[in-house]
Formats: structure tokens, sequence, C-alpha cells
């Protein structure tokens, strides 16, 4: 089965290839197919699971070998597919949770008339997200890492008829591009200094490189990730990317691509492990992600908005994870995995609430919604209590050891690490509960459509209703899993054992705080987070426009003039550059050509003269040019 | 099969089939099914020819054949073909009835009493379309100096026709332009031509390229030499600073005569400085190497932000090429048989992504009635073949994985942090720069709403998306794409033993 891998990856692109290129004539079943082609694609990966589950735990590193992709001589580099613990933990959550978001999208999209060319994305995207996971190649897994940028810019921009929407695709691809150089520069070093780029390669060479060296490889692959996973600072293409239609939401911008740059580090291990600085860069840059993301998500009323600051930063916990070396690789993947579900649940938890309210996202129009739509309630409460890490929910026990992991080391470094941590974790559970009590508790700040109340109210007229079966469904199994899936995953050697062949064997050392105190701690903020919540935004009327706010909550709406920064720093220089630049084209550069013809015209009038007609003036003119050319040819010989 | 003399068949069917097209009034009716044909079975002749060539030795030229044709000048007629030859032969001759389908309207209809003179430009227009394949194929077959300068200038006749009876309002002086270009970098490489036979060992086969390889042994003069050829080649690659000729043409002509241009001709401008350069004048390329590679560095970089403030479609195109030109030559000089491969590889791809861009923004303009970008807006909705059409060859234009532009572009980078670190990184801007200037056009002309009255003429049925002949001009073209991003190494393995051969090693 391990040899069959590729059909992963195949059954996707080739219903996806077939739903694009069938166009109109598959409407009314490609929606199906797709699904279909997502579930399939599951089971093999789970087949795949099963057998490697069946090696030993040292033989669990499976290269298979595809094609001969680029034969070029001193660099060849073969497309293969590297199956292992923690790719495999990849495509079980990708295609897992791809195959729910694939089904909700049946009900969701239902009114789109281009509902198959959303889904033949959807599978575009699964198929390219599975090649950036089993690549076993930096290059092959480029492949799938600027794939998946086109089909989120392709599902960013899927409503591109609204030209806002258009320019957040174009943002997120440009700005992935960004991130995407960094890669392509890795690669040229890894080329330069290993000449090779396969990862087999490099983790056997990459103790021989010079630490410049792997530093710089170290910081352009984080580059890379800051592009992919909207770290800073490349952060600011995620929050406009929730102009994609929710489930895109979820299942891209939330549970899987967003990890990549996780992903990519962690698998970069052996570059990583060769450059200290790197790792300590990578730490920072998820340190202070988190707390980043956190406070936008703070600030924003958009519930998409919103919890896109908050994927954010916990994508910054991951970040800030691996960037602790292996000690925290596996701790980074099981907050992957975890958020994965609980994330994408909240995701379509939200787009359950705008289905109900007219497709608004403004959480401040809402209100009171628990009592309309229970299930939502019930399972956004689920994945609430699982994000802000709440035992014994899947958040607790990922979050939990990512913060106690970030306690660890020496100097300041534990500490910083380990404060940011603990302060995200109280700042997390103040903006979900937020977000939350906004939602679903309180006073509704929204009239039923049938209500008999004047036109002077302010309130938007609404009908809010629970979303049919097909939504409310993926959703619950999305709940299950932030339930139960941090116990799960941590029984007996739980997900660190199974991912021990790639991450390596490590004894974890004890932080510089006792374990129960950080945990205490956690709790108490927690618990601080939600109470803080409770009493502004559950107690108390939400007003229905948002107040003036602090000077700190007025920068987190504006997510910290990220757009300010690159508008001054890169796009309005770039403007003035290129403006200048294709006026020198025509007036300086071409300019001085057509000049150049100009004066050749002029010489010409003034030769025409020559032309007097007489032959015997011709004649002297003959004979002065061939003995011009002898002389330049005896010149010559000599 | 391999032993008829495939190259010259090549070179006399199109030949002989524009000359009759041409002179026998007859047949000016039929003019287009008949181009369409002669180039369907000259790509067949292609094709059959490739299978007789044997890829295990691509860096030796084979398929050969040698006549004396000026014995006292020294000149002959010596034909034959190496992997990268074949590659860009087999890729003209493949676009040739692409381009005679794409521009069948190129002479739009005409009332009946104006039918005989609208079938005579037609067949002006098929013949000189033919005639150019036939010099195509001659170019890049041509193993004599004097032959290849030859057809080197001959070339322009047809093209100064194509562009300056068939383009848009300002063609005559678009044309002139090109014309007064290519002859100013013509005559500068003739005077070269004309040195470096002096230098060589003369004789009735003194301008074969194989008796002028290294014969220079004085560095100063191999340097003027090596210059003089450059020049010629920089014009016609077009490299900045000589490239402004290339917008203004390809403003005004068709787009068909844009894709052979661009995509084909501007390639014998990097094609003459692997065969004739390189070869050559080696120890000058060595030492000229750096300073090419800045200019190569300056056009990637130029052409792409100038590419991002033009307002005409075919100018974009026109400096998104001038840009991907700057990989081409970087990696050809930058002194790495990776980054070299990969410029050959490139010269293929940039021809595929050339045609479907020029070729899909002149459907547009058919439809629109305007070349300018701000003309449009939320096409997507109006064309949404076209637009999938464009965006695919746009991705294949800025190499995104998995499309043919990114096996060029990723060998040229990546080899050429093996040269030059610091070369590279410059380059490497280019990709982003890339990604913006694309998809800021595609942004322009294809999302957002579109206008009222195009709207309308979309739901009156006005307004159509591409019909059969246009989806099937273009189907060949994002096919190759595709199977040349996945399965690029048949092509690979024709290119690579050539590079190895001419790799400049340590030019940095």
């Amino acid at each position: 089965m391990i040899d069959l891998a590729w059909l992963v990856v195949a059954i996707p692109l080739a219903s996806s290839a077939l739903l694009l290129l069938l166009g109109r004539r598959s409407d009314a079943w490609g929606h199906l197919l797709a699904t279909l082609a997502a579930v399939a694609s599951f089971v093999v990966g789970l087949l795949v699971v099963l057998e490697v589950l069946g090696q030993s735990p040292e033989e669990r590193i499976n290269d298979v070998h595809l094609f001969s992709w680029i034969p070029a001589g001193e660099l060849s580099i073969d497309a293969g597919l590297r199956v292992d613990p923690l790719s495999l933990t990849f495509v079980m959550l990708i295609t897992f949770v791809g195959s729910l978001i694939h089904v909700y999208s049946i009900g969701y999209m239902t009114h789109d008339p281009a509902r198959r060319r959303f889904f033949a994305y959807l599978n575009l995207f699964v198929a390219a997200m599975l090649v950036l996971v089993l690549a076993d190649s930096y290059a092959l897994l480029f492949v799938g890492w600027e794939g998946v940028g086109l089909a989120s810019y392709l599902l960013i921009g899927f409503w591109n008829h609204n030209t806002d929407y258009a320019v957040a695709a174009k943002k997120a691809f440009v700005m992935n591009r960004v991130g995407d150089m960094g890669l392509i520069v890795a690669m040229g070093l890894m080329f330069a200094s290993l000449g090779t780029v396969s990862f087999s390669g490099v983790d056997a060479a990459a103790s021989g490189l010079s630490t410049p060296m792997a530093t710089a490889i170290g910081l352009l692959l984080l580059l890379g990730a800051c592009g992919k996973s909207a770290q800073f600072p490349l952060q600011a293409w995620l929050g406009d990317a929730m102009a994609g239609p929710t489930p895109v939401s979820a299942l891209i911008h939330a549970a899987t691509m967003v990890t990549a740059g996780v992903y990519l580090i962690v698998r970069a291990d052996s570059i990583f492990s060769a450059a200290p600085t790197a790792q300590l860069v990578t730490a920072c840059v998820g340190a202070f992600t988190l707390l980043l993301g956190a406070a936008i998500a703070c600030g924003k009323d958009d519930i998409k908005k919103s919890l896109a600051g908050s994927t954010m930063s916990q994508i910054g916990y991951m970040v800030l994870a691996a960037g602790l070396g292996p000690i925290g690789y596996a701790y980074a993947i099981f907050h992957l995995v975890t958020h994965g579900f609980f994330k994408a649940g909240l995701f379509l938890g939200a787009g359950s609430v705008m289905h109900a309210n007219g497709d608004s996202t403004d959480m401040r129009t809402y209100g009171g919604l628990r009592k309309v739509m229970l299930v939502t309630w019930a399972t956004f409460a689920v994945c609430w209590l699982a994000i802000i890490g709440v035992p014994p929910f899947a958040g607790f026990y990922s979050k939990d050891k990512i913060i106690e992991t970030a306690f660890v080391g020496e100097g300041w470094q534990p500490w910083v690490f380990g404060g940011a941590a603990l302060v995200g974790a109280a700042v997390t559970a103040f903006y979900m509960s937020r977000m939350f009590f906004m939602t679903f508790h309180g006073k509704a700040r929204w009239v039923d459509e049938a209500s008999k109340l004047g036109a002077d109210d302010p309130r938007p007229r609404r009908h809010p209703h629970e979303s049919p079966l097909v939504m409310t469904l993926p959703v619950v199994v999305l709940a299950i899993g932030a339930v139960s899936l941090g116990f799960l995953l941590s029984l007996g050697d739980g997900i660190t054992g199974w991912l021990e062949p790639v991450t390596g064997h490590v004894d974890h050392p004890e932080p510089v705080l006792p374990v129960p105190v950080i945990l205490t701690a956690t709790l108490v903020l927690v618990a601080a987070g939600v109470a803080l919540a409770w009493r502004q935004y559950g107690m108390n009327t939400v007003p229905l426009t948002a107040p003036a706010g602090s000077p700190l909550t007025r920068a987190a709406r504006r997510d910290f003039f990220a757009d300010d920064v690159n508008e001054a720093l890169a796009m309005r220089p770039g403007q003035h550059l290129t403006r200048t630049l294709v006026y020198a084209d025509t007036a300086v550069v071409d300019g001085a050509v057509t000049g150049a013809a100009a004066g050749t015209v002029a010489s010409g009038r003034v030769l025409r003269k020559l032309q007097n007609g007489y032959v015997r003036s011709y004649a002297a003119m003959i004979l002065a040019g061939v003995v011009i050319a002898g002389a330049v040819l005896h010149l010559v010989r000599l | 099969m391999s032993s008829l003399p495939w190259i010259t068949i090549l070179i006399a069917v199109p030949l002989v089939a524009a000359l009759v097209l041409w002179l026998v009034p007859g047949l000016h009716r039929f003019a287009r099914p008949v181009g369409l044909a002669v180039s369907l079975v000259t790509l067949g002749g292609a094709v059959a020819m490739a299978t007789g060539f044997d890829p295990s030795r691509a860096g030796e030229q084979q398929l050969t054949q040698t006549v004396g044709w000026i014995p006292s000048i020294g000149a002959s007629y010596a034909v034959g073909l190496n992997g990268l030859g074949l590659v860009m032969v087999l890729l003209a001759l493949a676009l040739v009835p692409i381009v005679l389908a794409a521009d069948w309207h190129a002479v739009p209809d005409a009332s009946e009493a104006d039918r005989r003179a609208t079938d005579r430009r037609r067949a002006t227009f098929v013949a000189l379309v033919l005639a150019l394949a036939s010099l195509m194929v001659a170019v890049f077959a041509a193993r004599d100096v004097f032959l290849f300068y030859v057809v080197f200038e001959v070339m322009l006749i047809p093209v100064y026709f194509l562009v300056g009876m068939f383009g848009g309002a300002n063609r005559r002086s678009a044309a002139v332009k090109f014309l007064v270009y290519s002859l100013a970098g013509g005559l500068i490489m003739l005077v070269g031509v004309v040195m470096l036979y002096l230098q060589g060992p003369g004789g009735p086969q003194g301008f074969l390229i194989d008796n002028l390889a290294g014969v220079v042994s004085d560095p100063t003069t191999e340097r003027w030499l090596f210059v003089a050829f450059f020049v010629a080649f920089a014009v016609k690659a077009p490299m900045w600073p000589v490239h402004t000729w290339l917008p203004d043409t390809t403003a005004q002509a068709t787009p068909g005569t844009s894709t052979l241009l661009v995509g084909v001709l501007d390639k014998v401008g990097t094609f003459g400085m692997l065969a004739l350069c390189l070869p050559l004048f080696p120890g000058a390329a060595r030492w000229a190497a750096p300073a090419i590679v800045v200019l190569a560095l300056i056009s990637i970089v130029y052409g792409a932000l100038v590419a991002i403030g033009q307002q005409d479609m075919m100018r974009f195109i026109a400096f998104t090429s001038i840009s991907h030109f700057g990989f081409i030559v970087l990696g050809i000089f930058v002194g790495s048989e990776v980054a070299m491969t990969g410029a050959m590889f490139y010269m293929l791809a940039h021809g595929l992504s050339i045609a479907g861009l020029f070729l899909l923004a002149g459907y547009l303009a058919e439809r629109g009635g305007s070349r300018r970008i701000d003309a449009y807006g939320g096409w997507q909705r109006v064309t949404p073949v076209l637009a999938g059409l464009f965006l695919v060859s746009g991705m294949a234009s800025v190499a995104l994985p998995g499309l043919s532009g990114f096996i060029g572009e990723y060998l040229v980078l990546v080899g050429s942090f093996a040269s030059s670190i610091p070369a590279a990184a410059v380059a490497t801007l280019g990709v982003v720069l890339a990604a913006l200037y694309f998809l800021l056009v595609y942004q322009r002309v294809f999302t957002g709403q579109p206008r009222a009255e195009i709207a309308q003429a979309r739901a009156d049925g006005a307004l159509r998306d591409l019909g059969a002949r246009e989806r099937w001009s273009l189907v060949p073209v994002v096919v190759a794409m595709v199977v040349l991003g996945v399965l690029p190494g048949p092509v690979l393995d024709l290119l690579t033993p050539l590079a190895q051969v001419l790799a400049l090693g340590g030019a940095q």
C-alpha cells in the first residue's frame, strides 16, 4: 500500500482536473465527485497509515521513488514521496478535515451558481497540500507549496467580482511569494553548498555546513514559513484572506495550509539543528506573533477576522515550539493537529452563524443566538473550551505542553518565551470568550424579520435559523475531535512516540518553574480571561456600533498598522519607482535610440546633397570607398 | 528515414509553399487552409526527423548536410542540429500552425467587391508566415557562420512586412523601428563575420563554425569580435538597454506575429549566444560574462518593474518577456551547467507561455475592441474559458511549479547560486515581481464587475467565450505547458549534454 501512496494525491488531482475540463457539464454532480475524491484520498491514506503502523518504529521512514523529474546534470531531482509518521499525520489531518469541509460545503455553497468550480478548487487545494507534505525533496515540496498558494488565490478570490476580494487574493499570493523567494534562495544555497535538495541528501550532509551557511538557509526557510503561516513580518495577508467562502477559511486558512510553515521547520530539522541562531529567531517570531495575533483577535468585531487573528496566534504557538528544537517538534505537531480540529470547527460554526444571519460577519449584530441555533452553539462551545485550553478538551493537552516546553532552557529565553506563552493563553481565553458571548449570549442585537417594530429601530432585521444537517454534521464530528483528540493522542506514547522516528528521541528537561506551578498559572489566567470577557460581553449590553476604544484597541482593529507599514515601505516607493521607470524607458532609453535615429536622418539630408546626379562624382566616391575598404583590410591583415 | 536530408526538406517545403501561394492567384482563396495544411505537414516532418535524432549524442550536430555554396568566399550550405537546435525547430514549427489558426481573421472579412483584394492579402500573410517558418528552421540549423548571418538578416524581411502590413494603426513606424534596430545590430555583426573569416583558416569551408571555433588567438581581437556578435544578439534577444523596439513592435503587430517574434525569433538572439558566441570566442565570453550578468539582472528587474506600469496588454507582455530574457541570458553567462541547461529549457518554455498570453490577449482585444488594460474589468464572468486559459498561461509565465516555466526558472536560479550568490539573489527578486505584475493585470482585466454594456452583450449572445478554433489553437500550448512541467526529462536530456560542453566554468 505504501507504494500506492501516490494515489492519495492523484485522486483529488484527477477529480479537480476533470471538473475544470468538463465545465458546466459536471455542474449537477461535481460536488459529489469532489467530496468522494476527498474521502477516497482519506481512505487510501488510512490504509497507508495502518501499514506503516505494522512496521517497526525504525523502519517507518519510507522513501517511495516515483520518477526522475528534473534530470539536469549536476542537479538531478527525483519525484518521490516521503511516507513517514510526520507526513502521514498531515495526510490524515488534511484528508479527514478536508473531507468534512467538502461535505459542509455542499450545504454552504448550495445556492452558488459556480459551486462545481468551487469544489474543483477545493480538490486542487487538497492535492497540492498533499504534495507539499508527501514530497521527498525541497523542490517537490515547493510544487505543493506554490500549488496551495495558487489554490488559496483562487479560493480567496472565488467571489472576485467583488474587487476587494480580488485584491485580497492577489495580496495573499504576492506576500506568499515573498516567502517563496526565501525558499528558492534556501534551495539555491543548499545546491551550492551541498549539491542536493532532497531531504535525505540534505539531512545526510547538513552537519557539514558552516554555521553561517546553515544559519542563512535556516533563516530563509523561516521566511518561507512566515509567508505561508502568516507569521510576522508576513502576516498581513491572512485577515484579508477571510474574503474567501468560510469553508475555505476553515480548511486553508486555519486547519491546513497555514500550518505548512510549521511542517517545513520540523522537516528541516537537520538545517535548524546546525543553526542555533536561526532556531532562536524562529522561537522569537513565534512568540511575537502569538501575542500579535491574539491582540488583533481582541480588537476585531468581524467574527472571521477575529478567528484569523486567533489562527495567527495559535500558529505562533506552534512556530515557537518548533523553534525550541527537537524538544518542541512533537508538541508543535500535536497542537497543529488539535488546532486543525477545533479551529476548523470554530470557522464552520462561524459560517453557520453567518449563513443564519444573511452573511453578516459583524458580531455586534449577533447576540442571543444560542436559542435559535442550538447545535451550532453546542459545537462552538466545545471548540471554544478546546482552544482556550480547559481540561479535558484537546487544546489543554497540546497547548499546555508547549507552554511547559517554552519554560525550558537557560538565561532569558525560558522566561520570555514561557511568559509570552502564558500571557497568550490568557488573551486567547479573553478573545475567544468575547466571541462566544457576543455571538450566542446576551441580548439579541437583531430583530426578527417578522417583528412589527418600527423602521427607525437601528437593529438589523434577521431570520436566524439552524443550518441543515449536511452542515451541522461535519461540525459535530470536528467537535468530537476537539473534545477527545488531546486525550487520545497523549495515551501511552501517544503522538510523541508516533513521531519519534522523525523528531528523534528527546529527554524532556525540567522547566525553570515546576510543572504544577505552570499548570496552575495557566488555568488561573485562562479563568481570568473568561471572567473578564463575561463581565464585559456576557453581562453588559454590547453596543451596536463599536466604541472608540483605547489606542491599543484601535491599533488592533487596524492590524497594528501592518498594511500602512507595507504601503509606506514597499507599495508606494514601488509605484513611484515603476512610474519613473516607465517614463524613463520612453524618454531616456528609447529617446537615446530614436535620437540617434533622428540624427541619422538629419545626416541623411546632408548626404543627399552629395547625390548630385553627376556620374563622375559617383565614380569618385566609389573609388574613395574602395581605397578606404582596402586600407582597412590591409591594416587588419597586419 | 534518417538518410533523407530532413533539414533541407523542412526548409524547402514551407518556402516553396509560400512562393506558390504568393504567385498563383487561383490559390489565394484557399490560402489559409492550404497554409495550415502545409504547416501541419512540416510539423509532422519535424517530428519524424526527431525520431531519427539520437538523444545520447545530443551535444553533437546530427542529421548534418554540407554542400559547397560560394566556395570563393568560403561559404557552405552546412546544416545540422544538436539538442538545442532540435528543440527550437520543433518549437518554431509547432507554433506556426497555431499562429495561422489564431490569426485566421488577421485580415478581416470584406464585402463581395473587395473579396479578391482580401484573399490576396490573406495569401500574402500566410506566405510570409510560411517563409518565416522556413527561415526559422534554417537559422537554428545553420552550421556555417556566413549562412547563419544571411538567414539572420533575411528573416527581417518577412517580419518587416508582417508587422508593417498587418498590424495596428502605427504599424509602419513600428516596422521601421524594428528594421532599423535589427539592421544596426546586424551590420555590427557583419563586420565581425568578415573579421572572423580573415582570422580563420580560409579555404572553401572557411566559414564553418567547426573550423572557426577558438581560432582567434589574440585576446583583444577575440573580445572585439565577441562584442560585435553579442550586440546583434542582445538587440534580438532583447536585452536592456537595446530592448525598446520590442514593446513598440508587439503593440502594433498581430498577436500571431508577436508570438512568432517573441516566442521564436527573439530566441535566435540567445541561440546565437549559445551557438556562436560561446564556441567561437570562449575566452572573450568568460571575460565579458560579469558585465553581461549585470545587464541580465537589470533586464530581469527592469523588465518586471516597467511591465507593472504598462497600460497596453501587448506592451505589458513584451516587458515581461524582457524580464524573462534576462533570466535566459543570466543562465547562459553565469557559469553554471545547471543554469545553462535551465536557460535552454527556458527558451522553450517561454515560447509556450508567450504564445498563450499573446494569443489570448488578442482574442480578448477582438471582443473588447481595445488593447488597453483599463478598458476591461470583470471579464472572467464574460469569458470564463478565456480567463482560465489566460491564468494558466500567466502562471506558466511566472514559473508556477507544475508548469513548464518553473523548470527553466528554477534551474537558472538554483544553478546560479552555485556560481554567484549575489547575482542569483538579485534574480530571485524577479520571482516576486512576476507574481505582482501578472496578478495585477489579471485583476484589472478579469475581476470585478463587467461594464453594463459588456454584460448586456454577453447576455444577448453578441459576445461569446472562445470558439472552437480559438480553443483548439491553445489546447496544444496548454497541454505542452503541463506535460513539460511534470515530465521535462526527455527535453532536458537533449539539453544537458550541450550545457556540459559550453558552460563557462569559473566565469565569476
